[in-house]
């Protein structure tokens, strides 16, 4: 198993990490027995993120996944940040082994989660923006 | 990078000078078939015989009980072999351990597939075997037990002489696989009612690619590797001479230097886990203090997850290594480290230094140095440390 020198550069000197006192959405995925937990909050101002910041509990893919995807969305429309993949996150890092997929999955969810939260505070249901959000409890298959 | 730290000699160490010596002209100049019948080739038989007489007399076994293989993991496979050959007398019965390396565990479970039955026996929070719990678990149909001499992962020294002569008393066959005990422990194969062993040259400063699998005259082997008479047939194939020079070289100055050795990695170690355990909190020596391999240390720091730390460490120039799940293909942490009862969040968290005589006093310097602010980085992005902080989730030491 080899991480890309992106992955590296990302875990060894993660973008966005912290917490926002006031943030206007937060999303939480995952859960410690499986080795994993991502917490992402946002900072959203008239649709747009103007700030994103992480804390995650996880292997190197999971730092270096986090980091990139707040990256991708700081300073994005909500609508776009809507439509970030796992995919798009993985091409981004150059790759990521087979086996570390999964993380890729999770940051996307853990963005998710947070816009989830930054609709439900504005009275709004997020299903028809961010979908059915999978319950986390289980270690994911891959 | 300033400094590089080798601290994962569990996992393989430096070939030493004498030993790249004594291999050296039989990649070169003395590259003879030991099969042939002219003295070019007689040359390399002796190099083989000498070796052979070299790892019999650290084991205290007859020089015909050795057969070389490409390392440990062929020789525990050969339990595997004794097995289905025990099969006809209706031995179809298995006893090993949950900790076993997965050389061992595999082939278990390779075993089960095959209709065999097999008991794992569980382990203590120090990850010790309680010899009593084999004596019960042995039953008519048992065949052979299988239980390592010392853990890879937390270095727990197993009672092997009492385990041997449990088997022995109930007529079972007795295999351990000491891949990480021979060239640091005393083995006395005869005086420790052994029959069959593992072990692995690159785990004493020998090559990689070269073990030898001891198996006590009297007991019926089938061949490993058919094709021809080395190794009296029973594991065919053009012998690796110079990896079979390097292994006899090795074993024999790891047996001669064993006791300043011993005694300086042990104390290293002893620096390096007081050290952790005093200078950050929260973190959990695995594996006992005492009846410990001399270069293992084991720690879980709570709120983190190993694999990230092992890559800090390499970015400070430590190569360390992780039983974390991330490493393998599997989530599920080390089964060593659940065996012995921590949770997964514990048990994800967890990194293995493990020291050789080639370490100096400096790298445990570096190492207590750089560990404690590589943890308290990890954990302030850790969503699982503030939680604990929070009072949130707390763990039992």
């Amino acid at each position: 198993m080899m991480y890309s020198d992106k992955v590296w550069d990302h875990f060894s000197n993660p973008r966005n990490v912290g917490e926002i006192a006031d943030a206007d959405g937060v999303g939480e995925v995952g859960n410690a027995t499986c080795g994993d937990i991502m917490k992402i909050y946002l900072k959203i101002d008239k649709d747009v993120i103007t700030d994103v910041k992480f804390k995650t509990f996880g292997c190197g893919a999971a730092i270096a996944t986090s980091s990139m995807a707040t990256e991708m969305i700081k300073g994005k429309p909500v609508s776009e940040a809507l439509k970030l993949t796992n995919k798009a996150v993985v091409e981004a890092l150059d790759g990521l082994p087979p086996v570390k997929v999964h993380c890729s999955v999770l940051a996307e969810q853990a963005i998710k989660h947070a816009l989830a939260d930054y609709y439900r505070r504005n009275g709004i249901d997020p299903t028809p923006f961010v979908g059915e959000l999978p319950d986390a409890e289980a270690c994911h298959v891959h | 990078m300033e400094r590089f730290v080798y601290a994962d000699n569990a996992a393989t160490t430096k070939i030493s000078k004498p030993v790249l010596d004594a291999m050296l002209p039989y990649l070169t100049e003395e590259y003879g078939n030991p099969s042939s019948l002219y003295r070019f080739g007689n040359q390399a038989k002796r190099a083989i015989e000498k070796a052979r007489k070299e790892v019999a007399d650290v084991l205290n076994a007859d020089p015909f009980e050795i057969i070389f293989t490409a390392g440990g993991t062929e020789a525990d496979n050969w339990v595997k072999e004794i097995m289905r050959s025990l099969k006809n007398k209706g031995k179809n019965h298995f006893i090993t351990s949950a900790v076993e390396h997965h050389a061992l565990i595999h082939s278990a479970q390779r075993l089960e597939k095959e209709g065999f039955e097999v008991t794992y026996i569980p382990v203590d929070r120090e990850g010790q075997i309680n010899p009593e719990d084999i004596k019960k678990a042995i039953r008519p149909e048992t065949g052979l037990v299988s239980i390592m001499f010392a853990n890879n992962e937390i270095g727990t020294i197993h009672p092997i002489k009492e385990i041997g002569a449990i088997c022995r008393e109930a007529g079972v066959l007795f295999h351990t696989d000491a891949v990480q005990a021979a060239g640091h422990i005393k083995i006395d194969v005869k005086e420790m009612n052994i029959d069959m062993l593992s072990l692995s040259a690159h785990k004493f400063h020998g090559p990689k690619g070269t073990g030898a699998f001891y198996c006590r005259r009297g007991i019926a082997l089938n061949s490993l590797i058919d094709g021809g008479a080395q190794e009296r047939g029973k594991r065919a194939g053009t012998e690796n001479v110079a990896g079979i020079v390097g292994l006899g070289t090795a074993i024999r100055i790891a047996n001669e230097e064993m006791e300043e050795t011993t005694k300086r990695v042990s104390a290293m170690r002893d620096r390096l886990i007081d050290g952790i355990l005093e200078k950050i909190p929260q973190c959990r020596l695995n594996g006992p203090r005492e009846n410990r391999l001399p270069g293992n240390c084991n720690i879980s720091f709570l709120g983190i997850e190993g694999e990230s730390l092992l890559l800090r460490l390499d970015l400070a120039g430590i190569a360390a290594s992780s039983g974390s799940a991330c490493a393998s293909s599997s989530l599920d942490p080390s089964h060593v480290l659940l065996a012995i009862g921590l949770p997964h969040e514990v048990a994800h968290g967890s990194v293995r230094l493990s020291l050789s005589d080639f370490n100096t006093e400096e790298d445990v310097d570096y190492i207590l140095e750089k560990l404690p602010e590589i943890v308290s980085t990890l954990r302030s992005m850790s969503p699982l440390w503030e939680a604990m902080q929070k009072g949130e989730v707390s763990y039992d030491l």
